[in-house]
């Protein structure tokens, strides 16, 4: 119950600090494996400055903070990580704690684990449990769903050949009189595990190139109150032909709702309440737009074709100069006043059926998406997802290690196995019968 | 009258049982049909096999006679899947049904605070939903504290052969009707089972020119940890290999229809690692041949047992089947192949303990709780003993973890996932499979089986010795050796590469070309072939073995989550629908075992522990 722990527990922006907090039994001495400094001979309760280091490699700059059990928001002993290098290097700190066999912390599960420990106050417990359940179950639905059809088809594939190698050595050993079954051999498990790794390989590979595919797009939609932006909003969500929903993983925080245009992840950022009326939608003004800009990969800065440039426009213009910015010059039906000198000007029209056209193919030239689409490209769209496929390069490693030694088959299956559980948890099968349904499909045996 | 414990059944579950109950000093009372009948085997002529003989050995390491009774009625023995590694062996062996069925039946006989009694228990008596005994055949009402059920395939059977169907158990045995009634209306759910049995044929009609000859171990082996087996290996009886012929596919194809299980005829389930031929054919349409084992059943008498040719077809249809195959086209058949569909009972309806949930002191063993096998009713029939005893004397039960025996693996899946086919151990079943072998049984139960008070004190001092031994040379294999020439030379003796650098014999035992034997230059205390196994064992798989220690530690902390009987799940807020039907159906001893249910979501799992910790404050 008290493995240790670890999540990235602040919401990740570009340049911002983000922190990592690991909590449990061996939180100290796991996160000092990783460091610089000896951190078991710091004090509770101390912010230490040190490296974070794969193996020699310097990963990042960090102010560790260390609080000695009981004292701490889960009462167990817990590290907190400040990371300073953005988005890709707090991931690759976080990874380094997986590696050192920490698990991923559940959604909630740090609140739960203060529950538990009796750190929060048992009057919540009912509102700790709703938001435990819901939490827990809304993510793991919405990782399933998410993962791209193709993907989920090649980790089933993957699965399949597990199985079969599986079954073959589980029958061998439980019916080993069986002379005509097809013995698995050492030899095939060598040719078998080499495509499994490539397989493998090439599903972190690709996921991990693409911090577009893996995190999707962070999307902010700026423009002073009555510009049109929850008309091109709603016209985006009409688009979407998968669903609206919060979406779980690492910018689980920031982003109020992710829609999917034909495979691609637009993260929509603090537009809070958009799916309350227009009339909060359309209030969002400058202030609540700067939050944004900051998380923002792409700005949609959505403009009235109608109206001359005013002040706040300008500002708003001003302040996302430096982002990857589209100018959404909507009402493009009505009689054009705006005067604009930019790059990546669109002119849409909400009203007609196709207005939303031109800023699609937009964001698809920017992003050169439909290439992606099209090529024959496997990827997970979670951290946590990428995460466990890298678990199973331990397991690879073990097989590969126990080859090399000659160790006996039964004990390499111990290593295929959980591969074969890993990549079942990725796409949400983990149904416990399945070995032995299979064996009796796939093999006639018995007296 | 008045006993202790009644046991009744008088097969593997019921033997071991009654065993257990009157030397454990309850005054035990065995019923069964038939006393010539006691430890029947009336399928395969064979004890063990992969899974089950570990079972066997843990049955032996907790004092139970399988072991024993097997060691003493060998024809052949043999360790399975000594080319995989330790986790996988298991000892099989062809024993001898007469003298199986004999030595058992001495066994018991000589057994003090047991008597037998050749009857039916027709009725329980019932007393606050206590048992308070049984009512036989003849209306004698019989009294005691506790009643072990273990009525095999008896309950309402029915023998199957092509489309005649006949009220009786094996061997024309008359069947038991009431008890399944009885059972019934005490709240049992009961539910229809079926298994089956292939052909006997006549020893001196086989022309075994035309087989191959499977023979058995050339080194001594037993399932037993402290009783020396008498059988010389020398005088093994061999088994034969045989295929199944085109021929033999077209008359299973072209009649079908008239087998009891095609034919619609069988209620029952069967289970799916013992398929009768027709099915085999049917399901793997491609296989042009299927594989069939000849075994000896005795020395006493001709029966052949053709393994793998179950059959429900009618006996015309049987006769064409078998002399069909290779080196039986003259055969004589003794017996046919029959089906058997039986009741059962819905084994989610038992406490771990193998007390049913329903009725107190009510405890049932074996088929009747939907397993198959003799090794899987001998375990059950000794731990509903074990927990009888217990529960008369007031004392905690034994609940074996699934990181301990295959035996706790066995009852947690029928306790927890039910069953709806004949359920048999296989090692996939077990998750902890490299702590579970064959080598280390008697160091996993042993110290369970003397605190229970089954283990006398011959089995635990050869047990201690055993675990000392182990320690003392783990100790010696400790010291370190430096690449010194004459070190080397030493090394060199024993066709060990040399070393280059300091090395612990520990560390050097894990080469693959090292063993205990070839360092013996560098140990003092000389070890028994046993002990200097097990070290191998612990030291090669250190690695692996560790990280099943530590899955298993892990789990073990949930499993000492303990839920109470009394939690109605229907009342748990933000429990998700099927999992709390579930749970009030399965009623989990302990989160761990929650977690195990189909249907139960991790999300149910932290409701549930939120909602323990809530009640606990």
């Amino acid at each position: 119950m008290n493995d240790t722990i670890a999540a990235i527990s602040t919401t990740l922006g570009i340049g911002a600090i983000s922190i990592i907090r690991v909590s449990g039994k061996e939180a100290i001495e796991k996160v000092n494996n990783i460091t610089n400094i000896d951190l078991t001979k710091r004090k509770s309760h101390t912010i230490n400055y040190a490296y974070i280091k794969d193996n020699n490699e310097i990963i990042d700059e960090v102010l560790i903070s260390i609080m000695k059990a009981p004292k701490t928001f889960t009462t167990e002993d817990t590290v907190e990580i400040n990371c300073h290098g953005g988005i890709a290097t707090t991931e690759k700190v976080l990874e380094l704690l997986l590696n050192q066999d920490i698990r991923l912390a559940e959604p909630g599960e740090f609140t739960k684990r203060a529950f538990l420990n009796g750190r929060i106050d048992l009057t919540e417990s009912e509102a700790v449990n709703d938001l435990i359940n819901t939490k827990t179950d809304k993510a793991r639905k919405i990782v399933i769903n998410n993962l791209k059809g193709t993907t989920s088809n090649k980790i089933r594939d993957l699965r399949e050949k597990l199985v079969k190698i599986i079954t073959n050595i589980e029958v061998n050993i439980d019916y080993p009189e069986y002379q005509d079954i097809e013995e698995m051999t050492i030899d095939k498990i060598k040719q078998e595990i080499e495509i499994i790794e490539q397989d493998l390989e090439n599903i972190i590979k690709n996921s991990e190139n693409s911090k577009i595919i893996t995190n999707g797009i962070n999307v902010a939609i700026i423009g002073r109150p009555n510009v049109g932006k929850s008309s091109i909003l709603n016209k985006l969500i009409e688009e979407d032909k998968a669903i609206v929903t919060n979406i779980p993983g690492t910018t689980r925080d920031i982003v109020e709702a992710s829609l999917n245009l034909n495979g691609i992840t637009l993260n929509l950022i603090d537009t809070a309440g958009i799916r309350e009326t227009e009339d909060i939608v359309e209030q969002i003004g400058v202030k609540k737009s700067k939050e944004a800009l900051e998380k923002a990969d792409l700005v949609l800065l959505i403009l009235n074709n109608n109206e001359e440039l005013t002040n706040e426009d300008k500002e708003l213009l001003e302040i996302s100069k430096n982002k990857t910015r589209i100018i959404v010059i909507n009402k493009a039906d009505l009689d054009k006043k705006l005067e604009i000198k930019e790059e990546n000007i669109i002119y849409t029209n909400t009203i007609e059926e196709k207005g939303i056209a031109p800023l699609l193919n937009k964001i698809n030239e920017i992003y050169k998406l439909e290439q992606i689409e099209t090529n024959d490209f496997y990827y997970v769209s979670t951290i946590e997802q990428l995460n466990k496929i890298k678990q199973t390069r331990n397991n690879i490693k073990d097989i590969k290690k126990g080859l090399k030694e000659n160790i006996s088959i039964d004990m390499l299956e111990i290593d295929l196995r959980e591969i074969w559980q890993t990549l079942g948890e990725v796409i949400g099968e983990t149904y416990t019968e399945e070995l032995l349904d299979n064996l009796f499909k796939n093999f006639c045996v018995g007296k | 009258m008045k006993y202790d414990i009644i046991v009744v059944g008088g097969g593997h579950a019921g033997c071991e049982a009654a065993l257990a109950s009157s030397r454990l000093n309850n005054k035990t009372l065995l019923i069964t049909g038939n006393i010539n009948n006691i430890a029947d085997c009336p399928c395969n002529p064979s004890i063990g096999g992969s899974a089950k003989g570990i079972v066997v050995r843990e049955i032996d390491a907790l004092g139970g006679e399988m072991g024993i009774n097997a060691d003493k009625s060998l024809l052949q023995i043999k360790k399975l899947n000594t080319r995989k590694g330790p986790a996988v062996w298991s000892l099989r062996s062809q024993i001898d049904k007469v003298d199986y069925t004999q030595n058992m039946i001495e066994t018991i006989k000589k057994q003090t605070n047991l008597d037998i009694k050749e009857t039916f228990a027709e009725h329980l008596i019932i007393e606050n939903n206590t048992v308070k005994g049984i009512i036989t055949k003849e209306k004698e009402e019989i009294k005691a504290k506790a009643v072990i059920l273990t009525t095999g395939t008896y309950l309402n059977s029915n023998i199957l052969i092509g489309s005649t169907k006949k009220q009786e158990g094996p061997h024309g045995e008359k069947t038991e009707l009431h008890l399944s009634k009885n059972l019934k209306e005490l709240g049992f759910t009961i539910q229809r089972l079926k298994t089956g049995t292939p052909p006997r044929i006549k020893r001196d009609t086989i022309d075994f020119s035309k087989t191959k000859v499977e023979k058995g171990s050339d080194v001594p082996l037993q399932f037993s940890f402290y009783e020396k087996s008498p059988f010389d290996i020398s005088k093994q009886e061999d088994c034969y290999l045989i295929y199944t012929t085109p021929k033999t596919h077209k008359i299973i194809n072209e009649n079908l229809e008239k087998s009891a299980m095609y034919g619609g005829y069988v209620e029952g389930i069967g289970p799916r690692y013992c398929p009768s031929i027709e099915d085999k054919l049917v399901k793997f349409k491609d296989k042009e041949r299927h594989q069939l084992f000849l075994e000896p059943e005795s020395k006493h008498y001709d029966d052949i047992y053709i393994q793998g040719f179950s059959s429900s077809m009618p006996i015309e249809v049987q006769d064409k089947m078998v002399h069909s195959l290779p080196g039986l086209e003259n055969c004589e058949i003794l017996k046919y192949a029959y089906a058997i569909e039986y009741d059962a009972i819905d084994p989610t309806q038992l406490k771990r303990s193998l007390e049913t949930k329903i009725i107190e002191n009510l405890f049932t063993a074996g088929q009747i709780n939907g397993t198959s096998g003799y090794e899987e009713a001998a375990c059950q029939g000794l731990i509903a003993a074990i927990n009888a005893n217990q529960k008369i004397k007031n004392k905690e039960p034994l609940i074996l973890r699934r990181d301990e025996a295959y035996i706790g693996v066995l009852i947690d899946d029928l306790v927890t996932k039910g069953t709806n086919e004949p359920y048999r151990l296989l090692t996939s079943r077990a998750e902890y499979r490299l702590l579970l072998r064959d080598d280390n049984a008697d160091l996993r139960l042993t110290e369970y089986g003397r605190k229970v008070g089954l283990v006398k004190d011959k089995q635990y001092k050869i047990f201690k010795k055993k675990k000392e031994q182990i320690e003392k040379l783990l100790k010696e294999l400790n010291q370190t050796i430096t690449p010194t020439k004459q070190i080397n030379e030493v090394l060199k003796e024993s066709n060990i590469k040399p070393i280059q650098d300091k090395i612990s014999l520990h560390d050097l035992l894990k080469k693959p070309d090292v063993s205990v034997d070839k360092l013996n230059n560098f140990i003092k205390e000389s070890y028994s072939k046993e002990v200097a196994e097990e070290v191998e064992i612990i030291i090669k798989y250190e690695g692996y073995i560790k990280k099943q220690i530590e899955d298993a530690e892990k789990q073990k902390e949930y499993e000492n989550i303990k839920l109470n009987e009394e939690i109605d799940y229907a009342k748990i807020p933000n429990l998700a629908l099927e999992a709390r039907e579930k749970l009030n159906k399965i009623k989990p001893t302990s989160i761990g075992q929650a977690m195990r249910i189909s249907g139960v979501n991790p999300s149910d799992i932290s409701v549930l522990t939120i909602y323990l910790r809530s009640k606990n404050e």
